[in-house]
């Protein structure tokens, strides 16, 4: 399935970036064909990818899909096997790191323990022909924009994870970096830091107009960060675009699957356009399906919209009706998750197999949805995705 | 179709362009791994080639004329193997000799008078037939003539062949095979011994409640700070000939077995017990409450979560022990008396016998069971995995009177076994005549009145054991950054590594013979250092490379790998991260290679035995030349004053680090 959409060997694969839509005609990096493999072990695979000045972008992915591995080699870390990177205009594809121009921020910090704070911010600026007053002038800036000036003289280890953090990214962008790299920046912290500093790091970003790449596998991080999403998987990038294009229309089933919560039901292309699951129709979009194609179709349980008991009742107030996707569903288990109520139903339509859905508390509590009651539900006809049946 | 492209197309593989930091990165690990290659490989490779070279009189690659009296006509050419057959001046076990044997010509003229008039002309039939005429070395085939009074000190040298005859002539000669039986005897019950005791102890620390552990533990450190010549010297003074305690042995005699194994305890116990301390502190209480609540026994507990939690550190200290005992030289030399032991043995082949080539082959020999520990012992190291997981619970023994008491009552016992061996030196060397005139004295401390060296010999050993801490420190720590921090050079990296590894499976002694073949050969452009300070620090540094470099290696793998990221994406050479981040960070890591570096110089006596020259004579050998002299009280003292220096050594060493860690450490 992964190959199905990714790997053609077509140049396609060159002008994916420019198919995707929002870069600029020339953009400030660009990774054209580039490959990454480790004796038989292939981590990265024909990627080609533009990122333009300015802007945010996250690999996404799971662990081991080569999005690291992508990173390091932009950053001149681990060279790729071939492959060409460009930046500002200038082929960096071979150039030693310290040739490059980037900030990096690791999710250890890597922080030198035996500096102060603010000998650490100084660290990639001393040495440059800068004055000492300079130095220092800036330093106090930074350490300023991060919100830290309070704590110059303190050793990295007597400050919190998140101010740790807050100054490895102060390091990063002292030296004004052109690009600035973020390898899972956020991912050693608890949860409400988290959310925190993901504001902070885009607010800061925004301000700085540096072009950022992130890595993370935090779908939600990726979401709330970033201006396009590359979403990776075995070394090869599934899909590029923005956060809702890449909720709202995955390309294929594993971005589908990765990114929010799938339903998954084996379904085939009927000769009418409609599809069948379980041994009933349904209609949704079958552009590109041949009739009787095996096909897996794909609903988020967020997407299924509960009509209640009194059903007629209530389609006949907001939507029009179809019938076609309008199902009987008995709930099996309600699950109270505070902002909504997830529920498993079994409906005799889809083969007696399990829907999950996500009802918001306010419908349960309108439409007197219980555990062992028959509702009826609507899988909405443009929701329903179909993609090609997984090997 | 997709499976068509897995692979990365066919093309040139990119080379990242090197960075200057690269570069220079790339020579001092050439300069570095040449120094290993230089101070280890090479003069290994010399010594295992000499071991499988030998020398033989080629009788027939020689050939003579013998002319008449007026000097003008000439016999016919006749081989020298013909004339010895006719004559058997030579028999044929003769012929085997060793690199330095001669044999004079005129062995085979029974009428040679060296004022006859008569001439006589040699040449060899190959190229390589080479003959001396006094030192003069002839070869090739041209005939030369000489007259007879000429002819008097033409000798013939010997070929050099490969093969194993030294090692068939090894096995054959009982009194040498015999000390393969008896090092590796001698070796296990050490072993045995020593890591009983060494775990009793280390249980005792760990698991009891008893007083006084940190003192306890000072203690049994105390053997690492002499040469393993003084138990051998203490056991002469208790149960010698004229010993105190002789009559504890019941008629059997303190020089041999019982000898070998008493000192090889208390010299290899400090090395285990520090082993497997560490193995067991690493406990998990969780266990223990796990076994109190499935109500196991104290047995069963001991037997299911104590010794399976410890048993890496048990096979390791076992590993130890037993090469520590097989390789060691000094002990034996001064307790072993008549029992031949490998070590022992190559040390009179080479400076008793002067039979190099025999000497090379005992220490091939006894290069086998080290090797094999050590490759075991690695082994074993990799497959240990970690067993204290981050959220484990220290373990924090309770009070029981009954088993805090029988573990006091032990190490004390094992603490006056130390403390006695060490007082009965210090005795000896303070009295005029033990036991007979026991009154306090001086006079065994006036070393220069003795052989050995004297006081100069003190003064060398203090001075390459600071030029070893340092050179040495330098060298291990710059090598270990290279192995961790460099990125590339993977092969160059990996090779460097294990020539840091070998010299741990490498003996004291095989390393010194070793250099005696490799540097004392007037061709290598290193022959200079022979007989100097140098060649004993630069021996020594690589004597005891390994665990500096491993101890190197902990620090650096602490440190977070991406400072190096770091440090280049800020544009920054390495050399400034290296002094401002690196070597600060790891300095607590650098004092000790450095003091174990010095207390080591200080104590060995194994390699630089062989090494050493007039001048540089050092107080460890001085110990064994005045035992060997009969010299034991002075032998006592001298050992004594290693043991000062070394504890003085370490309060220094206390003192400077907790000084330097105040002022560079603060982050900690």
């Amino acid at each position: 399935m992964r190959h199905a959409m990714s790997i053609e060997p077509t140049p396609t694969s060159i002008h994916r970036a420019a198919d995707q839509g929002t870069t600029p005609s020339s953009p400030y990096l660009e990774i054209r064909d580039l490959w990454k493999s480790y004796g038989d072990f292939v981590a990265l695979r024909d990627i080609s990818l533009g990122i333009g000045k300015g802007e945010f972008v996250c690999f996404l992915g799971p662990s081991g899909c080569g999005k690291t591995t992508l990173l390091r080699a932009i950053a001149g870390l681990d060279l790729q096997t071939r492959g060409v990177i460009w930046q500002g205009g200038r082929d960096i594809s071979i150039l030693p790191a310290s040739k490059r121009d980037y900030g990096i921020v690791f999710q250890s910090y890597a922080l030198f323990p035996n500096l102060t704070i603010e000998q650490n911010i100084a660290f990639g600026l001393e040495n440059t022909g800068r004055s000492k007053a300079e130095v220092a002038a800036r330093v106090a800036e930074l350490l300023e924009t991060v919100g830290l000036s309070a704590h110059g003289k303190k050793y990295p280890a007597q400050l919190s994870g998140g101010q740790q953090q807050r100054i490895a990214l102060a390091r990063a962008i002292a030296i004004s970096p052109g690009l600035l790299l973020l390898d899972e920046p956020l991912s050693a912290l608890d949860a409400k830091v988290r959310v925190h500093l993901r504001h902070e790091i885009k607010a800061l970003q925004r301000k700085l107009g540096v072009t950022t790449i992130m890595v993370t596998h935090d779908q939600e991080e990726a979401l709330a960060m970033a201006d396009r999403i590359v979403v990776m998987n075995h070394g090869v990038i599934e899909q590029v675009g923005s956060p809702t294009e890449i909720y709202r229309h995955p390309k294929t089933l594993f971005v589908a699957d990765f990114i929010g919560e799938t339903n998954q039901f084996p379904a085939r292309v009927l000769p009418d356009g409609q599809v069948e699951i379980g041994h009933s129709a349904f209609c949704c979009p079958t552009d590109g399906f041949a009739a009787g194609a095996a096909t897996t179709a794909v609903v988020r349980p967020v997407d299924i919209i509960p009509h209640g008991a009194e059903a007629h009742a209530v389609h006949s107030l907001d939507r029009p009706a179809t019938p076609q996707n309008l199902i009987d569903a008995e709930v099996h288990v309600m699950e109270f998750l505070g902002m909504f109520w997830r529920t498993r139903l079994t409906a005799p339509r889809l083969g007696d197999r399990t829907l999950v859905a996500d009802f918001s508390v306010n419908a349960v509590r309108r439409l007197r949805i219980e555990t062992g009651g028959v509702i009826q539900v609507e899988i909405p006809r443009e929701r329903l995705l179909l993609y090609p049946r997984g090997i | 179709m997709s499976i068509a492209i897995d692979y990365a197309p066919p093309a040139r593989r990119l080379r990242q362009q090197a960075s200057r930091d690269d570069l220079v990165k790339l020579g001092f690990m050439a300069v570095i791994g040449l120094y290993l290659i230089v101070a280890l490989g090479a003069p290994l490779f010399v010594m295992l080639s000499k071991s499988l070279s030998t020398y033989r009189f080629d009788l027939s690659a020689f050939e003579f004329q013998v002319s008449d009296e007026t000097g003008a006509n000439w016999a016919t050419a006749v081989t020298a193997d013909a004339l010895n057959k006719e004559l058997g001046v030579v028999a044929k076990k003769d012929l085997a000799t060793n690199s330095d044997g001669r044999l004079a010509v005129t062995k085979f003229f029974p009428q040679f008078n060296f004022r006859s008039p008569v001439h006589y002309r040699i040449r060899g039939v190959t190229d390589d037939a080479a003959f001396l005429v006094g030192s003069t070395l002839e070869k090739g085939t041209a005939w030369r003539e000489y007259d007879s009074a000429a002819f008097r000190r033409v000798v013939l040298r010997p070929a050099s062949s490969l093969g194993i005859e030294n090692f068939k002539t090894y096995f054959s000669t009982p009194a040498l095979a015999r000390s393969i039986y008896n090092s590796v005897l001698m070796a296990s019950i050490s072993t045995v011994v020593t890591v009983s005791i060494a775990f009793a102890l280390a249980y005792a620390l760990t698991r009891s409640c008893m007083p006084l552990k940190g003192l306890f533990r000072g203690i049994l450190t105390i053997p690492i700070l002499v040469p393993s010549l003084l138990p051998g010297i203490a056991l002469v003074y208790l149960f010698g000939n004229q010993g105190v305690f002789r009559d504890w042995l019941m008629g059997y005699s303190i020089y041999g077995p019982i000898g070998i194994v008493i000192g090889s305890v208390f010299f290899t116990l400090p090395h285990a017990f520090l082993i497997i301390l560490t193995a067991l502190s690493v406990a998990d209480a969780r266990h223990y409450e796990a076994a109190a609540s499935l109500r196991a026994s104290k047995w069963r507990t001991f037997t299911t979560v104590t010794v399976p939690g410890a048993r890496y550190g048990l096979v390791s200290a076992a590993f130890v022990v037993f090469t520590l005992v097989i390789t060691d030289f000094g002990l034996p030399k001064v307790i072993g008396g008549q029992y031949g032991m490998l070590a022992v043995d190559i040390y009179k082949q080479v400076i008793g016998q002067q039979n190099f080539e025999m000497g090379a082959v005992v220490s091939v020999i006894l290069l086998v069971p080290a090797v094999l520990a050590f490759a075991v012992d690695r082994r074993m190291q990799k497959r240990q995995v970690a067993l204290l997981s981050a959220r484990a619970v220290p373990y924090a023994p309770k009070r029981n009177v009954r088993m805090d008491g029988f573990c006091f009552a032990f190490a004390c016992l094992v603490s006056l076994f130390i403390l006695g061996m060490i007082a009965m030196c210090q005795i000896a060397a303070l009295v005029k005549f033990w036991p007979y005139d026991l009154t306090l004295t001086t006079k065994n401390f006036a070393f220069d009145l003795m052989d050995g060296g004297g006081w100069a010999a003190y003064a060398n050993s203090i001075k390459l054991a600071l030029l070893t801490a340092f050179f040495g420190s330098v060298i291990v720590f710059a090598g270990a950054y290279m192995v961790e921090k460099a990125d590339g050079f993977r092969f160059g990296r990996s090779v460097f590594h294990f020539l840091a590894m070998m010299p741990m499976a490498v003996p004291g002694m095989v390393l010194g013979l070793a250099y005696i073949f490799f540097f004392n050969n007037p061709a290598n452009p290193l022959n200079s250092i022979y007989g100097t300070m140098t060649i004993l620090v630069v021996c020594t540094v690589t004597h005891f490379y390994t665990v500096a470099h491993l101890t190197a290696l902990t620090a650096l793998k602490q440190m977070d790998p991406e400072f190096e990221s770091v440090g280049a994406s800020l544009k920054q050479p390495f050399h400034r991260l290296f002094f401002r981040v690196t070597l600060p960070v790891c300095l607590p890591a650098i004092l000790n290679i450095g003091i174990y570096l010095f207390v080591n110089a200080m104590t060995t006596v194994s390699a630089v035995v062989f090494l050493y020259a007039a001048d540089t004579k050092l107080a460890s050998v001085a110990v064994l030349n005045m035992d060997d002299a009969g010299d034991i009280a002075p032998a006592a003292a001298m050992g004594m004053m290693i043991f000062y220096t070394n504890v003085v050594a370490k309060l220094i060493h206390a003192v400077v680090s907790r000084g330097l860690l105040a002022r560079t450490q603060a982050w900690r």
